[in-house]
């Protein structure tokens, strides 16, 4: 199929898909209990009834809820998701200063995942019963069964206490210059544990994956061709089994970026990590609902971008799935 | 001058949960440099194992226990992982049953071919793709500038194994194995990848050993036959001579299973009927001393049942047989 019909073909899929997260997460959000008004009241230190009356017409919380939503859609199309209530500013504003914090630990911890987990799999492959690959087994399963808060919490304890080595809060030192390499470096300093706690599980279902489909593509007939052609043996795995074995891995990791998401939320709370994450958590007990419905708009924005990428790299690994081939 | 490829003596088992099992017993052949011996029997007499062997890439729970594999005077069983490297492709190399499997499917032919030049005659890449398109027009591939980036799922089947003869051939090699290269193709097809084999050896002068159940094939492109029955080897010769003067029932048994076109008359000691061999090779490991066919043989005898499997015995310059009754039961001596 013609590459850009199919791009565009996924784009309106996703539009689609955006629309109805939008009146979907609406809707949810409404028939959640709390009042924001209170909520608004109660930052203000207590307010009478009239005081609260006149907040609800302010933020037209008076209106239908269908009127609301309407009210509501139209303001996002044209790119105002409204004012947040707790944090006294543009919530668009808010959420680009969040989501760079956001990518960049939900990227690192998907590549860490990948890279780490592919490459456990890919060795222990070469000996399935050998004392490297069942200790991977072993400590696979052990990152997977362990909760994301706990790691972090237990992480958090280690490097902030009893081995001192590394940042556990935030994004940056205040101390630090803000700008040129060594702010580069210490983002990176404090990105380790977070993006360490999150990437754990995946590394497990990654390393299980890689494992699996190396052993497959390493008694593959096309594999034993490559060495009767008297390749050697790092062209035979490097360029023949690994391919192969990537697939299902850029199928999975794909399919995993919402949940990476979903356990960010986790881990910048446990970190102080100053991303979207947080910001959902934070913007929940608050009832922040027009920062809440962004979040998750531009979560599934994210989400869906993933998705398209996937299809993309999918396409450019295998050349059956490029042609429609059979 | 000597022979390319020098088996002998060459035993293989597998290692299995009760043992040892030996699924190949005491095979000796020589294949000359333009010629083709073909080694035929049923699914598990030990044919692939044979081709693996000599390949050294026989999977994990199978191991040689004993002979010798000399390839152009090398020691192949002796040969270190980066001597055997070297062997493969350069001096032997194989084709396979099953042409879409054995390619990879996420390279274009043109770099699969490509890769054993880049890697062996140190080709660029631009070159190994021109040479690619050589080979693939001399395996007779249509449009070959187009084919040289398909990929392999853009083939039929007889497309896909003209590559891997293609493949094969790049480097070469001395000796080339075809593990029943047609058994996944059409009966057309078949017929014009034997064809396209024997062409090619005559402009290659590559010695061939042809793993095959098809005793058409054998007769057409076959100088030398070694039949295979549950590990070892009953009849071996000339092709053209057991073909005509096949001794142990187990090969008169297979002749006996290709249908003739010829039913008008018949050729002598052939039925024109087709038939069938009884029962079924034994498995691993349920094969004795005496001689394997005997369960199935019609004319299983005292001798047969008292003595173990006899060694190939010389009949003639062109056959041997490992039959205790091949005197008797030869087709002059039936009343």
């Amino acid at each position: 199929m013609n590459l850009v019909l199919h791009v565009s073909k996924q784009l309106a899929n996703a539009f689609g898909l955006l629309l109805a997260v939008l009146v979907l997460n609406f809707c949810l959000i409404h028939a959640a209990p709390g009042d924001p008004a209170l909520v608004i009241a109660g930052e203000m230190g207590g307010a009478s009834a009239d005081v609260i009356a006149a907040l609800r017409v302010k933020y037209g919380l008076d209106k239908s809820m269908l009127e609301q939503l309407f009210t509501y859609l139209g303001k996002v199309t044209t790119g105002d998701f409204g004012y947040s209530y707790y944090f006294n500013e543009p919530v668009l504003g808010l959420i680009g200063q969040r989501i760079p914090a956001t990518l960049y630990l939900v990227l690192s911890a998907l590549a860490m995942s990948v890279v780490i987990g592919t490459l456990l799999g890919i060795i222990s492959a070469r000996k399935p019963n050998g004392l490297f690959s069942q200790g991977v087994t072993v400590i696979s399963l052990a990152g997977y069964a362990a909760p994301v808060f706990w790691t972090g919490l237990m992480l958090l304890l280690l490097f902030g206490s009893v081995w001192p080595i590394l940042p556990v809060t935030g994004m940056t030192d205040v101390a630090r210059p803000k700008a040129g390499l060594a702010y580069v470096l210490d983002v990176m300093q404090h990105l380790v544990l977070p993006a360490t706690t999150l990437g754990l599980v995946y590394i497990a279902q990654y390393s299980r994956l890689a494992r699996v489909n190396m052993i497959d593509a390493l008694t593959a007939d096309y594999v034993r061709t490559a060495r009767a052609k008297g390749l050697p043996e790092i062209i035979v795995i490097g360029k023949h089994a690994l391919r192969n074995t990537l697939i299902p891995i850029v199928t999975v990791a794909g399919l995993q970026f919402g949940h990476l998401f979903a356990g960010a939320v986790l881990v910048e709370t446990v970190f102080s990590w100053p991303g979207m994450g947080r910001l959902v958590f934070e913007s929940i007990l608050r009832r922040d609902y027009p920062t809440l419905l962004a979040v998750l708009f531009f979560s599934a924005v994210l989400v869906m971008a993933a998705n398209i990428v996937t299809d993309l790299v999918y396409r450019l690994v295998d050349p059956r799935i490029r042609s429609g081939g059979r | 001058m000597p022979p390319v490829l020098s088996v002998k003596d060459l035993s293989v088992s597998m290692n299995g949960t009760k043992g040892m099992v030996p699924v190949l017993e005491h095979l000796s052949f020589d294949v000359a440099q333009g010629k083709t011996m073909a080694l035929v029997g049923e699914s598990g007499c030990g044919k692939s194992m044979t081709a693996l062997a000599i390949m050294q890439l026989l999977p994990e729970d199978f191991r040689v226990t004993s002979g010798s594999i000399l390839l152009d005077g090398v020691e192949v069983l002796s040969a270190s992982p980066k001597e055997l490297r070297s062997l493969r492709g350069n001096k032997m190399s194989m084709i396979f049953q099953e042409p879409m499997t054995a390619l990879n499917p996420l390279y274009t032919v043109g770099n699969q071919i490509g890769e054993v030049l880049r890697q062996r005659r140190g080709l660029s890449r631009r070159d190994a793709h021109a040479q690619a398109i050589q080979f693939l027009k001399a395996v007779q591939i249509p449009a070959a500038d187009k084919r040289v980036d398909a990929y392999p799922h853009q083939l039929s089947g007889g497309m896909r194994q003209r590559v891997m003869i293609a493949m094969a051939l790049a480097c070469k090699p001395k000796l080339l194995i075809a593990d029943e290269p047609t058994t996944a193709l059409d009966v057309t097809v078949q017929a014009q990848i034997f064809d396209l084999l024997s062409e090619l050896q005559d402009d290659t002068d590559t010695a061939i050993v042809l793993i095959t159940h098809d005793l058409g094939a054998v007769a057409e492109l076959a100088d030398d036959v070694a039949v295979l029955y549950a590990g070892r080897c009953i009849e071996q010769g000339a092709a053209d001579e057991i073909i005509a003067h096949a001794r142990h029932p187990y090969t008169r048994g297979l002749m006996a299973c290709v249908p003739h076109l010829q039913l008008g008359r018949a050729i002598d000691h052939l039925a024109a009927a087709l038939d069938e061999i009884p029962g079924m090779v034994p498995p691993l490991g349920a094969r004795g001393p005496d001689c394997a066919f005997l369960p199935r043989c019609a004319f299983a005898s005292e001798i047969c049942r008292a003595q173990p499997q006899p060694p190939l015995d010389r009949i003639n310059a062109g056959a041997a047989v490992s039959c205790w009754r091949h005197q008797e039961i030869a087709p002059g001596a039936m009343a």
